[in-house]
């Protein structure tokens, strides 16, 4: 089941920039592209945990600053030679709002 | 059975319509000709050469004494006409009537004399005629000095004759560069830079308020107050059609005689022709369509069927060395694109105008070889939408697809250019290929092509390759990128060649292959852009690695390392309390001393950054930049001030370094070291750039590095001053920005495009004037500090959103 938070405008990210969301399982990294499609992506880098929100953004992918694994922002899997994987968060625009899938993060009980 | 015709004016419009007319109705027509000059016709073109000295009068005239009497010609030269009398078709000179059965009126033009005050002074000439030709030689003397007001065609080429011939020479422009009717704003740029080169001062919005003089010109004031002196004044603005004769006779005149296809007027027994006529709406003031006019007009008069059509002309300006070339119509408008080419070293400009698939307009400056080319397309107003690729680089290319550059290099015959340093050519390079040269450094050594700034390196290698065939190794230069088959000097060359001004201008130029690039391309091409065009271009935050992005270093753990400027490694007590205060509150797990100088806090959070960078601007300290492609450290020794061996005062010297080149952005990271006297304590002959004092000035060199590599620096050059240490590294790091790929270290761009190469540009004192010149601008840009531009914004350095508090409820 579906639990979609709104958690910032769009406006608050700059094309082809990302910004962070502290949930208790860590960072997760949302994504804008140039054409504002946006993506939500652990901000971990399954290589060596580079936060990759801090990634360059080109097209619908992302790379991490530490040691320039690619990633396909839209399924989490890194790209080229490198072989891992990140994990996804639906995300969805709806009125210049974000809103983020929050059922797979851990409620607290 | 003969007529009697009447010509009124002998220039070159009527003398060539006379040549074609006796060639086609040899005996018809009794000639007379009136002149108000007392001489025939002379090539007025060539005024200009005979007022800079290289040619004589005789050497103009087009039909002598004889000529005239071999045709009959009835000469009345030097005499005015007072009158027509068209009922009785008589044409009244000052000396006697004369009667026709046709009459060419082809006054020509007058130049226009701008009515200011003193105007009438003795010493203000226009630019018309022999008479106007000799007062300016006459003159121009070694040490006279010469306004000359207009800085059109005929105004420049008056004032390149003059300081040809001694004079100091000023030239007073109305509107904002030179020649605004032939040229755009960059081509006139670079005629005034040539011109002023000549010694001829150029002052551009500059209106006339007065000619000063009590008997004689002495002197001319602009409204804004500037005076120039002037024992001559030439007065350059324009020339209008001579149209008092047809005024008074009744015929039709707009601005100038309103004429027919045929060159009749109003008057069905009156013709006219040259610059005294309007056909169509239009006025005439080059030769090209005079001499149309003049054909049709003699068969009109010998009894065949003629129209005139105007066409495109072209124009060349008669100044030597000023190669300039400008047809059809460039201004700008709806619907019309331009393609432009621009080699600023070589002083190269070439833009074209294109209106739909049509190419309408054409300006060049400083390469005119393919002028007629273009003008051609302008003229038969072809269809070039299949070679508009390649279009600017003119018919050695023409066909050529882009998309395949082998092709347009295959194009090129065997003189074509390739190395614009060198001048080396493209059939020396295959020649020297064809004798065995197999790899690019045996090409360059053999014959230089690409040895100096290498940004020809990719059409060398493409002729290796178009020669070599499968021979070739290629990949010696690789693409850029996967995003691209270009290679690093080639986009360089190509953004500066194709105006491309953005990110997304450049991937859609050069046919970027994917969307949006990629980590590698994209911070090369942001710098690429920052360095090329620092007034046009923004920096593109997002495409900068993270480490220039949030302006502090990355640390495996995500937080950030910040290193404070600290100017040629001095410090002060209260930065150090600062830095401790900071230390403290921000938790910062480590403090350390750094190679460069200078003190390094880690593991600093990034949501705590602004707040860190904010106490250090209130501390009166800035980035230290220790994260850039760009400016970090100059490193010092304490030089005079305490040292009892230095020599100069090598901390100051670093100091003031430092401010000059921080905040600068260059392909890779720069380091300088000043050391105060050969014991080298500063370590300068490891670092990019590093400084040496010595007894008698200061020894600069460079290229070296002190990391993966490890080299000695090499001797660049010796100056005396500070001022010239200044002047000489910036001109470097200068050189360094706009010619190296992206992430090379000075030490492999200089290893590239050679020490000699480098040291020459610097020592040349016009080159080295330039490049600080684009320096300096470049730093009004970005010479200051992000620090305190991000820390007024904290916002955005923390989480959009925390999601543990709402979980938790």
């Amino acid at each position: 089941m579906s639990r979609f938070i709104d958690i910032a405008a769009l406006a608050d990210i700059p094309p082809q920039g990302a910004r962070v969301v502290r949930t208790p399982q860590g960072c997760v990294a949302v994504f804008r592209t140039a054409d504002d499609r946006v993506f939500a992506l652990d901000d971990r880098c399954p290589h060596k945990g580079g936060p990759l929100s801090e990634g360059i953004v080109h097209g619908a992918s992302v790379t991490c600053p530490l040691h320039n694994w690619v990633f396909d922002m839209a399924t989490g899997q890194a790209q080229g030679a490198d072989s891992g994987a990140v994990a996804t968060h639906a995300v969805r625009v709806e009125g210049g709002r974000i809103l983020l899938d929050a059922s797979a993060i851990r409620r607290v009980a | 059975m003969t007529r009697k015709l009447v010509v009124i004016g002998a220039g070159m419009a009527s003398g060539r319509m006379l040549e074609h007319l006796f060639d086609q109705a040899p005996g018809q027509w009794d000639v007379t000709l009136f002149n108000a000059e007392p001489r025939g016709n002379y090539n007025r073109l060539m005024l200009s050469p005979v007022l800079s000295g290289d040619k004589t009068y005789d050497q103009i005239v087009t039909h002598d004494t004889d000529w005239y009497a071999a045709q009959g010609v009835t000469c009345r030269f030097g005499e005015a006409v007072v009158g027509i009398d068209r009922e009785a078709q008589i044409v009244h000179g000052a000396r006697g009537p004369v009667e026709y059965d046709a009459l060419v009126i082809a006054t020509g033009s007058a130049p226009f004399i701008i009515p200011l005050p003193g105007h009438k002074l003795p010493g203000v000439v226009a630019y018309r005629d022999l008479e106007d030709t000799n007062a300016m030689i006459e003159a121009s003397r070694p040490g006279a000095t010469a306004v000359v007001i207009g800085g059109g065609l005929l105004g420049l080429e008056a004032a390149a004759g003059m300081a040809a011939r001694g004079a100091e020479v000023t030239v007073i422009h109305l509107m904002g560069h030179l020649m605004e009717r032939q040229l755009d704003p960059a081509a006139g740029y670079l005629l005034q830079r040539d011109l002023e080169k000549r010694g001829i001062r150029i002052h551009c919005k500059g209106a006339t308020k007065a000619i000063l003089g009590t008997d004689k010109v002495e002197a001319v004031l602009l409204e804004d107050g500037t005076t120039y002196p002037a024992d001559l004044v030439c007065m350059a603005v324009g020339i209008r059609p001579e149209t008092r004769l047809a005024n008074d006779a009744g015929l039709e005149v707009a601005r100038g005689i309103t004429v027919t296809d045929q060159m009749r007027t109003s008057d069905p027994a009156i013709f006219a022709l040259g610059e005294c006529v309007e056909h169509d709406g239009q006025l005439f003031g080059l030769v090209a369509p005079l001499y149309d006019q003049a054909k049709v007009l003699a068969a009109t008069l010998a009894g065949t069927d003629a129209a005139f059509m105007p066409l495109q002309t072209a124009t060349k300006l008669k100044v030597t060395g000023c190669d300039l070339f400008s047809a059809g119509d460039f201004a700008e408008g709806p619907g019309r694109e331009d393609i432009v080419f621009r080699d600023p070293g070589r002083g190269i400009y070439k833009r074209l105008i294109l209106e739909g698939d049509r190419l309408i307009g054409a300006v060049m400056y400083g390469d005119t070889a393919d002028g007629p080319w273009f003008f051609d397309k302008i003229r038969s107003g072809a269809d070039i939408s299949a070679d508009r690729d390649t279009l600017i680089f003119g018919p050695a290319f023409a066909g050529g697809a882009q998309s395949d550059p082998l092709a347009a290099v295959a194009a090129l015959p065997p003189e074509a250019e390739i190395c614009g340093c060198n001048g080396v050519c493209k059939g020396t390079i295959v020649t020297a290929i064809q004798g065995g040269a197999a790899t690019l450094d045996a090409v360059r050594g053999l014959t230089k092509a690409s040895a100096s700034c290498g940004t020809c390196t990719g059409l060398v290698e493409q002729v290796m390759a178009l020669t070599l065939g499968d021979g070739f190794a290629a990949n010696a230069n690789p693409p850029m990128c996967k995003c691209t088959d270009h290679t690093h000097e080639d986009v360089r060359r190509l953004i500066k060649s194709m105006g491309l001004k953005s990110i997304p201008a450049v991937m859609q130029d050069l046919g970027w292959k994917t969307v949006g690039g990629c980590a590698s391309c994209r911070p090369a091409l942001n710098y690429y852009l920052i360095a090329d065009w620092p007034l046009d271009y923004r920096d593109d935050r997002q495409s900068r690695f993270v480490n220039e992005r949030n302006h502090a270093n990355i640390q495996k753990d995500g937080t950030y390392s910040v290193v404070p400027r600290m100017w040629g490694g001095v410090t002060t007590s209260a930065e150090l309390r600062a830095i401790a205060d900071a230390a403290d509150r921000y938790g910062v797990p480590m403090i350390k001393v750094t190679g460069g100088q200078r003190i390094d806090l880690l593991g600093v959070r990034k949501e705590d950054l602004p707040a860190i960078w904010s106490d250090f601007n209130q501390a009166g300290m800035v980035s230290g930049h220790a994260y850039a492609k760009g400016l970090r450290t100059v490193k010092t020794c304490v030089g005079t001030d305490f040292c009892r061996f230095g020599t100069q005062d090598s901390t100051g010297l670093g100091i003031r370094l430092e401010k000059l080149l921080w905040g600068s952005w260059t392909p890779a990271k720069v380091k300088l070291g000043v050391s105060g006297c050969p014991r080298n304590c500063a370590e300068a002959t490891c670092k990019d750039i590093g400084v040496v004092c010595v007894d008698s000035g200061f020894q600069i060199s460079v290229a070296g590095a002190a990391g993966m590599d490890v080299r000695e620096t090499v001797p660049l050059l010796t100056v005396e001053t500070e001022d010239e240490v200044c002047d000489v590294i910036a001109a470097f790091v200068q050189l360094y920005r706009e010619h190296a790929r992206y992430l090379h270290r000075i030490y492999k761009w200089v290893d590239k495009v050679g020490l000699d190469w480098a040291r020459a540009q610097v020592a040349d004192p016009d080159i080295r004037a330039g490049l600080i010149e684009r320096f300096r601008l470049s730093q009004t840009i970005y010479q200051t500090d992000p620090w305190a531009e991000h820390a007024a914004r904290p916002d955005d350095w923390a989480p959009v959103a925390d999601l543990r508090l709402r979980a938790a409820e």
